[in-house]
């Protein structure tokens, strides 16, 4: 790549956030931000209803204020890094639900939605390859959105933090522990070193998605959505007819959901993503979302293999989006 | 030509804004080609590396299922020249233009500034932009973020030129395109468009659904603040009337053929309409017309080619309007 091709590269990027920041930052932002809210607003009326009626109102943010607050009272750090801990996972968590949905419908329209509107017309009068285009999408997707939400994570566990600081020293407790705790500060990194290993991993739904909305007229959500459960239905009812079929937890957790769900992020800790969410009730996971697991991660054959089909798809995402002729 | 003097007296009064405006440009384009000529003796080398057609098309043939919407057409376009691609619904206008901007696979030989638009399309669109109707532009986008994003990727892009074109418009800087009407849209679309260096302007129906103050508006600042002798413009429109005058060729398209090339300069002494009376009414039809109407008792006759000494001992002749020469050449089309 030359220099001009990296400098429309980075502009076409651009571009993919102006159109999508709606999605990628302030849906974010307002996530993050209910959260604060809501905390902030538990506390006042904690209070309140304390002062008023000696009531015991307990505030949780993931993990219960009150538990903070004897922790750090009682200077267990141990006890009190694992509620920090359960901070992060909250804000972490709420923003990968919220990535997901956003990327999802991302993906679905990139390719799609200036069709419908013509605009493809405007961007296809200009000097840019339709390889750089799709895989400015591409880059939005895995790289940008995602890059946004560990922002997000980060200034939405500070902002509490600084919360429940101000909460502590009200209660006449020292919350200097909370900031010394290094745990929080090692979390960052690997939330940033897992976006790479998301976006590996993510390919396969990344291609899929790019495929139905480059390739179809119209109704790319359904065509996504419908032609694996047809495929799903007939694999079912050859195995049905004792005919040789394909398994069908590994029809269902290895290529639907694969192909629909692997832009969840970390969803590679357990490559079966339907347990995702189950799994991640549990307040220790967040340890589970460290380097040898990342590394681990990257040994997997389904990872590869997921990549190479990928690629196949994003490769025929741009033919469509080079050659696809609306008459 | 003593004739035609009396020619312009008869046509004044039916269209007398066609006879005013087109003297003043013509002498325009005559200094223009001398111009050209003076520079390409000056500067041999910019020549050499500009070909001399900008576009070239031989058999261009596209299928959509079973319908032909191009059958063979083939057409030239010079450099420095206003061409109107004319034809009804359906007659694969727009197809010619997308084959010519690399949006459509075809059939048969096609060269746009000498790149092949299937396998040269980010070089070619360096030297050619396009307006493909109305309203083309994203809705999400706003003025500045459309005017970075071009600056960003268009090397031959102004900025300065860009924002000197919309400082004459209302248009604000953080204003988005769904914000705007019809006309902001390709105000902001021309000013984009007008401040690319570009070789080759194509124009897909750039007017439609716009009000009289803004397609006027449109063409004059074409014509003043763009064209010139080193661009081409090429333009599909069913405003037949509204861009007569600034045409300097004309084609019509008619199922997927091209049917009529021809210069306007030479339109005036290929073609010609006659007013007969009933008596040579029989005279005329031996002449093998193109088209007969009649207006106010008396028939007018439409011919391609007949020797115009021939037409004035039938009656008064003058230069059809290219909406009469469409209308009769496209008789029968959606028969």
């Amino acid at each position: 790549m030359n220099a001009n091709a990296l400098s429309n590269f980075g502009w076409l990027v651009r571009r993919e956030y102006w159109e999508s920041r709606r999605g990628f930052l302030w849906a974010q932002f307002w996530a993050a931000a209910a959260i604060l809210i809501i905390t902030v607003l538990g506390i006042i009326a904690g209070e309140v209803l304390k002062a008023r009626m000696g009531a015991q109102v307990d505030v949780h943010m993931g993990v219960s204020l009150t538990d903070i607050l004897r922790n750090a009272t009682a200077h267990d750090t141990g006890q009190l890094a694992k509620a920090l801990d359960a901070t992060m996972l909250l804000f972490g968590f709420i923003a990968a639900v919220v990535l997901f949905f956003v990327v999802f419908f991302y993906l679905l329209g990139a390719l799609y939605d200036d069709r419908k509107d013509r605009s493809v017309l405007f961007w296809k009068s200009l000097p840019l390859s339709d390889t750089g285009t799709v895989l400015s999408k591409v880059a939005a997707a895995i790289v940008i959105a995602p890059l946004i939400a560990v922002g997000i994570t980060l200034a939405g566990y500070l902002a509490a933090q600084v919360i429940v600081s101000l909460w502590l020293v009200i209660h006449a407790v020292n919350p200097l522990p909370l900031w010394t705790q290094g745990e929080p500060y090692t979390v960052w990194l690997r939330l940033v070193a897992m976006v790479p290993i998301n976006a590996l991993w993510g390919l396969p739904t990344v291609g899929w998605l790019l495929f139905w909305s480059a390739a179809v007229r119209s109704k790319p959500f359904l065509w996504a959505i419908i032609v694996p459960i047809i495929a799903g239905v007939l694999n079912f009812w050859i195995g049905l007819l004792g005919l040789p079929h394909i398994r069908h937890d590994f029809f269902w957790g290895d290529i639907v959901g694969r192909l629909l769900l692997s832009i969840i992020p970390a969803s590679w800790i357990d490559p079966n993503a339907h347990n995702y969410a189950m799994r991640f009730r549990d307040s220790h996971e967040l340890a589970a979302i460290d380097f040898p697991a990342m590394g681990h991660a990257l040994m997997l054959p389904q990872m590869w293999i997921g990549v190479i089909v990928g690629i196949a798809l994003i490769a025929a995402a741009i033919w469509f989006r080079r050659w696809r002729d609306e008459a | 030509m003593p004739k035609r003097q009396t020619w312009h007296g008869f046509v004044a009064t039916v269209c007398e804004q066609t006879a005013a405006g087109r003297p003043v440009l013509r002498i325009e384009w005559a200094q223009e080609e001398i111009l050209m000529s003076a520079t390409s003796a000056l500067d041999e080398t910019s020549v050499a590396a500009a070909p001399a057609t900008v576009i070239h098309a031989a058999n261009l043939t596209k299928r959509y299922g079973k319908t032909l919407a191009l059958d063979h057409a083939s057409f030239e376009v010079q450099p420095g020249r206003i061409v109107g691609l004319i034809g009804p619904n359906g007659a694969g206008k727009t197809t010619a233009l997308k084959a010519i901007l690399g949006l459509t696979d075809f059939e048969g030989e096609l060269s746009v500034l000498g790149l092949d638009p299937r396998r040269q399309r980010p070089a070619l669109m360096q030297q050619v932009c396009f307006i493909a109707d109305v309203a083309t532009l994203p809705r999400w986008i706003t003025v500045k973020e459309a005017v970075d994003f071009v600056a960003g990727v268009h090397p031959r892009f102004d900025r300065t030129k860009c924002e000197r074109f919309l400082s004459r418009t209302k248009l604000q800087p953080e204003q988005k395109v769904r914000q705007m009407s019809k006309g902001m849209i390709v105000q902001l679309h021309l000013a984009i468009v007008m401040a690319i260096d570009a070789r080759l302007l194509v124009l897909d129906e750039p007017t439609l659904g716009l009000d009289i103050l803004y397609r006027k508006q449109f063409y004059q600042s074409l014509l003043e603040d763009y064209f010139d002798e080193n661009k081409t413009i090429l333009v599909t429109t069913h405003q037949v009337e509204e861009i007569e005058r600034i045409l300097t060729d004309l084609m019509f398209i008619r199922d997927g053929k091209i049917v009529l090339s021809t210069e306007m300069d030479a339109l005036g002494e290929r073609f010609a309409e006659v007013m007969v009376n009933a008596e040579r009414v029989e005279a005329a039809r031996a002449l093998k017309p193109l088209d007969e109407r009649q207006v106010f008792g008396k028939s007018i006759f439409l011919f391609d080619g007949v020797p115009r000494a021939q037409l004035e001992d039938l009656g008064e002749v003058r230069r059809p309007s290219v909406a009469d020469l469409f209308v009769a050449t496209m008789k029968g089309t959606y028969a």
